[in-house]
């Protein structure tokens, strides 16, 4: 698979209040962003686990957005800020791993940021689009072994 | 309660090397409340090991698992299955609970995927502080309840040693006097007479001077 072929599978994290919302927007307003993108609400973003991003990954996402209301904006106080804080360890774990810590992004968005939403998805296809597909896809051993099963 | 922290994803990968088939056993005691050894951080330290195993093109196959004790023979029979069935087990249990379940399992290779730092307390969320060194004569009864063993960074019994400094330790602004916490809650207590007590050198055959150290209750032997 060469970079130019190569669409990357985003997994976007939106919550129900703000980013899930302005996505909806940026359907009513016709904004195009690539479908390779996957939405998935959450009620919000502190819902999300550490676990979850590493398991996206684990299963092959080539990228991890997370899009929570603007800071100070929760409708649960403080989920967008637990949501930042577990959004920074596992960026550090996945350096660990040897994973490029940039396939994990955190941003904030209101329900009224459409066009930046877009933006930002843009934005992010394209840093993975340079980054190339997740390591985890393209090892050789265990597609291999995997096959054989 | 016993405090550690995890080892880094590249130390457990080099420690795991040349196994195919890995049991992550996790501790639902000490290590679970202090957030590095329970059932979430086996799920979490498996994910980072299998994207790390995957990323380097070594396949090794990670299993999830998390006993009530590491330390306790009756908590390890019930993991007894799933332990035949694999190449060795990463323990994320206190050094205790490591050396438990080795014991248990002598043909079994048993490593730790954590490092066991000390007893100590939750003092808010997300820090916990060292609060007993397990020294084998507990001297908090003579001191208001605050230990000069383990927060005095010279284990001084006859302080404070003059060094510190708006109630903070010399080594480190971060660090509070511990002589200067003793004569607060000596005070607070109505104690405060007890600071005049001049303290013979400690007894420190009861530490860890001697090599391990055994309790034995002949009331309880069967």
């Amino acid at each position: 698979m060469t970079d130019t072929t190569f669409e990357p599978k985003i997994l976007a994290f939106c919550c129900h209040y703000c980013a899930y919302a302005s996505a909806d927007l940026a359907g009513s307003m016709r904004l195009q962003y690539p479908p390779g993108i996957r939405i998935i609400r959450t009620p919000c973003t502190g819902r999300l686990e550490v676990e979850y991003y590493l398991k996206a990954i684990e299963n092959g996402a080539d990228g991890v957005l997370v899009a929570g209301c603007l800071e100070g904006g929760c409708h649960f106080i403080d989920g967008n800020l637990i949501a930042k804080k577990r959004v920074n360890a596992v960026r550090t774990i996945l350096e660990e791993c040897g994973i490029d810590k940039e396939r994990l992004r955190m941003v904030n968005i209101s329900a009224a940021m459409a066009k930046n939403l877009v933006e930002v998805i843009l934005e992010m296809v394209d840093v993975i689009k340079k980054l190339g597909p997740n390591p985890v896809n393209t090892n050789k051993k265990i597609l291999k072994e995997e096959i054989q099963k | 309660m016993i405090v550690a922290q995890r080892k880094t994803i590249p130390e457990l990968q080099d420690i795991i090397k040349g196994h195919k088939n890995v049991l992550v056993l996790g501790c639902g005691t000490c290590v679970a409340v202090c957030l590095a050894g329970g059932e979430r951080e086996v799920a979490i330290i498996s994910s980072a090991l299998r994207i790390a195993s995957k990323k380097a093109d070594e396949p090794v196959k990670i299993n999830e698992l998390t006993i009530e004790r590491q330390c306790d023979n009756v908590f390890i029979e019930t993991a007894a299955d799933e332990i035949k069935k694999i190449d060795a087990v990463l323990s994320l249990g206190c050094g205790a609970g490591v050396q438990a379940v080795a014991e248990r399992y002598p043909d079994k290779p048993v490593y730790a995927g954590l490092d066991t730092a000390f007893l100590g307390i939750l003092e808010s969320r997300g820090v916990w502080t060292e609060k007993c060194a397990q020294c084998g004569a507990c001297v908090l009864a003579d001191f208001g309840g605050v230990c000069p063993v383990t927060l005095c960074a010279k284990h001084m019994l006859n302080g404070p040693c003059g060094g510190s400094r708006e109630e903070r330790c010399e080594i480190s602004a971060d660090q509070p006097c511990a002589w200067q916490l003793i004569y607060k809650r000596l005070k607070n207590i109505g104690q405060s007479d007890k600071i005049k007590k001049i303290y013979p050198a400690k007894d420190r055959s009861k530490s860890l001077d001697g090599g391990s150290r055994k309790i034995i209750r002949e009331d309880h032997r069967i």
